[in-house]
């Protein structure tokens, strides 16, 4: 059994029949409920659940609170690569993109983490395209190894590995892995990844997993926002993030809900989520998944990230850069060319920690401690 | 009990202990501490910044209190000892709160890794406090391995349910020898001063102070109830008549037959 099997369960259920036939009576019955079970995390993603927005953030802050206080943790993450095999018509590290394709060295990589620690980061994520031959294993550890003396907390976000092979990355320093499944409809997933080894649906999908068998401390998963009907794409990385908190007890899971984002290449998002949309994802995952961790990333805007904080989320990078080597020499010209995505929030960290504490929330860069 | 709060040959001057996460600003943690009085005061070590002195949570707390570093995040006991290593070589004292949790759905505690953990750091010369399920005989084995006192959850971390477990943790301030320190679950003034009235030695408080909308007020209040808590513990509350004096006793005749 994996999470494969729930999704081929889920796969062909009549989303729009159960969606159709919800009326406000059976929204609000939810909303006075204290656990939620699947169909009703279902119908809080509805078009129904809509006009309850207001009471759902109502409520969402009060679990928040309870279960993580009045506090954020602040990361950042750290590009190590952009070498890419696969086709995925969404992205702008695309095999076929004439992109200035980088790989940073060790001693790139020592200065960047410097530069990095010395904004008060003590939690890096670090990502590479995917490209076996060009970011071997061997690399990432490697690279892992020197940033256990920068950081506290080290995360991936790298291709999917076997299971030996998020150990020997564990071993090495990482405690965290970010994966996301893109797009969990399986057909969409097909069209949207025309060659490369990322075609295999199955092996990605399986990669949390495998991540929390080899001993992760966290796993933080999601779908990319505007590949596919967005409600549907937020119920299944609610029930994979069920699926992992009910067979991995000591694992941390969270969510991040990355919206499309300008890019290079052509293709356009097939499913427009707008800001209410994404509320009602973050509100709907929360009243869910009261102790998950869900994150918001630099990918959205400065002034909406700032009103979401108070709805549930738990989780901020900062400051972040997209393009490799970004850090230690402010180039904009090679941020541009080497970016996988804009940026929308370019402030600061001290100008995200002062809107923190403005808010009432407390900035926090530490949460673990590297043995 | 007694008047005074004894662990591990040290008094402590107060029955109110206190948690250090979740606060919207550290900053606040001073005032809190003097309000309420509290004198022991948990910090978990991942949340110990020691690269960045303003971010680091040990500079909000008063030198004259008692830092209890605690294993937050610690899945099993070889991750507990490690951290609690980490601690004591950062000179933050021999004082530990052992948390094993190996639940994120409930943060219940790991009463079995608890256990191996306890007996390891003890022997390393550490004053163990180990947060745990209400179980009698995993608080037996607790003492029995050196535990200077035991922390039983009221009901699951953050909840500030009360004292949910009020049944069992009665059986453990009957049965163990060491202090039991009520720890988590804890939402009101009322649940604390509830726990002393039962024989609690004292109450570890966070999330409640932590998220109210005044913490330094409620930090008070609390140090007020463990307080008036634990001097109706000592003055003996009035006990609750479970059954009614009979008119017609079902005994009677024994004092009727002196008359025959």
């Amino acid at each position: 059994m994996s999470f494969y099997d729930k999704y081929l369960k889920w796969e062909d259920f009549d989303f729009a029949g159960y969606w159709k036939q919800l009326n406000d009576d059976d929204i609000e019955e939810i909303l006075n409920q204290e656990r939620l079970n699947t169909l009703d995390y279902l119908a809080l993603l509805s078009p129904k659940a809509e006009k309850y927005l207001e009471l759902m953030a109502q409520k969402a802050q009060k679990l928040t609170l309870k279960h993580f206080g009045k506090v954020v943790f602040l990361y950042t993450p750290l590009y190590l690569a952009n070498y890419c095999v696969n086709q995925c018509l969404y992205c702008g590290f695309n095999v076929k993109e004439n992109i200035e394709r980088k790989k940073l060295n060790l001693s790139e990589i020592a200065k960047e983490a410097e530069a990095i620690a010395n904004m008060g980061f003590r939690h890096i994520l670090i990502l590479t395209g995917e490209s076996r031959k060009k970011t071997p294993v061997k690399y990432i550890k490697e690279a892992v190894e020197l940033l256990t003396d920068y950081f506290d907390s080290i995360a991936i976000e790298i291709y999917p590995l076997e299971i030996d092979e998020y150990e020997e990355l564990i071993a090495a320093g990482v405690d965290s892995l970010t994966i996301y499944q893109e797009v969990y409809n399986q057909e969409q997933y097909d069209r949207l990844h025309i060659a490369g080894p990322k075609r295999n649906y199955h092996f990605r999908l399986d990669a949390p997993e495998r991540g929390c068998k080899a001993g992760m401390r966290a796993v933080n998963i999601g779908a990319l926002l505007g590949l596919e009907d967005w409600r549907k794409e937020a119920f299944f990385t609610g029930i994979h993030a069920e699926y992992l908190q009910n067979n991995y007890l000591d694992v941390e899971v969270s969510l991040s809900v990355p919206r499309m984002r300008p890019h290079l290449g052509s293709f356009q998002p097939e499913s427009k989520v707008e800001d209410e949309n994404l509320v009602q994802i973050l509100l709907a995952s929360r009243l869910f998944l009261p102790r998950a961790g869900l994150n918001i990333s630099t990918r959205e805007r400065a002034s909406l990230r700032d009103n979401l904080i108070s709805l549930g989320i738990t989780k901020m990078s900062a400051n972040a850069k997209t393009s490799v080597g970004g850090y230690a020499e402010s180039n904009t010209e090679l941020d541009d060319d080497t970016c996988q995505f804009e940026i929308s929030d370019n402030r600061t960290v001290n100008e995200v920690t002062t809107m923190l504490h403005k808010q009432g929330y407390q900035p926090v860069f530490k949460n673990w401690h590297i043995f | 009990m007694t008047a005074k709060l004894i662990i591990d040959g040290q008094e402590v001057g107060s029955r109110l202990f206190l948690g250090t996460g979740k606060f919207p600003d550290k900053s606040l943690i001073p005032q809190v501490i003097e309000n309420s009085k509290a004198q022991v005061v948990t910090v978990a070590l991942r949340r110990m910044n020691f690269e960045a002195q303003e971010e680091n949570i040990i500079n909000y707390i008063p030198d004259d209190c008692i830092l209890m570093p605690n294993t937050s995040g610690a899945r099993n006991a070889e991750e507990a000892v490690k951290i609690a290593k980490i601690a004591r070589a950062a000179g933050c004292g021999d004082w530990v709160k052992i948390e094993v949790i190996s639940d994120n759905k409930y943060l219940l505690p790991d009463n079995y890794e608890t256990i191996k953990a306890t007996e390891i750091l003890v022997k390393e010369g550490f004053t163990v406090l180990p947060y745990m399920s209400p179980d009698l005989m995993v608080a037996k084995e607790l003492e029995k391995v050196g535990a200077a006192a035991v922390m039983p959850l009221g009901a699951p971390i953050g909840t500030n349910r009360g004292l949910r477990t009020k049944e069992l943790v009665r059986i453990l301030i009957e049965e163990i020898e060491v202090p039991i320190i009520v720890d988590a679950g804890i939402g009101k003034p009322s649940d604390a001063a509830e726990a002393m009235e039962l024989g609690a030695e004292a109450v570890l408080v966070n999330t409640a102070v932590a998220t109210a909308n005044d913490p330094v007020i409620i930090g008070e209040a609390f140090g007020q109830a463990v307080e008036a808590g634990h001097k109706a513990y000592l003055a003996g509350l009035g006990r609750t008549k479970k059954y009614a004096s009979a008119s017609s006793p079902l005994t009677g005749f024994l004092n009727e037959g002196a008359n025959d």
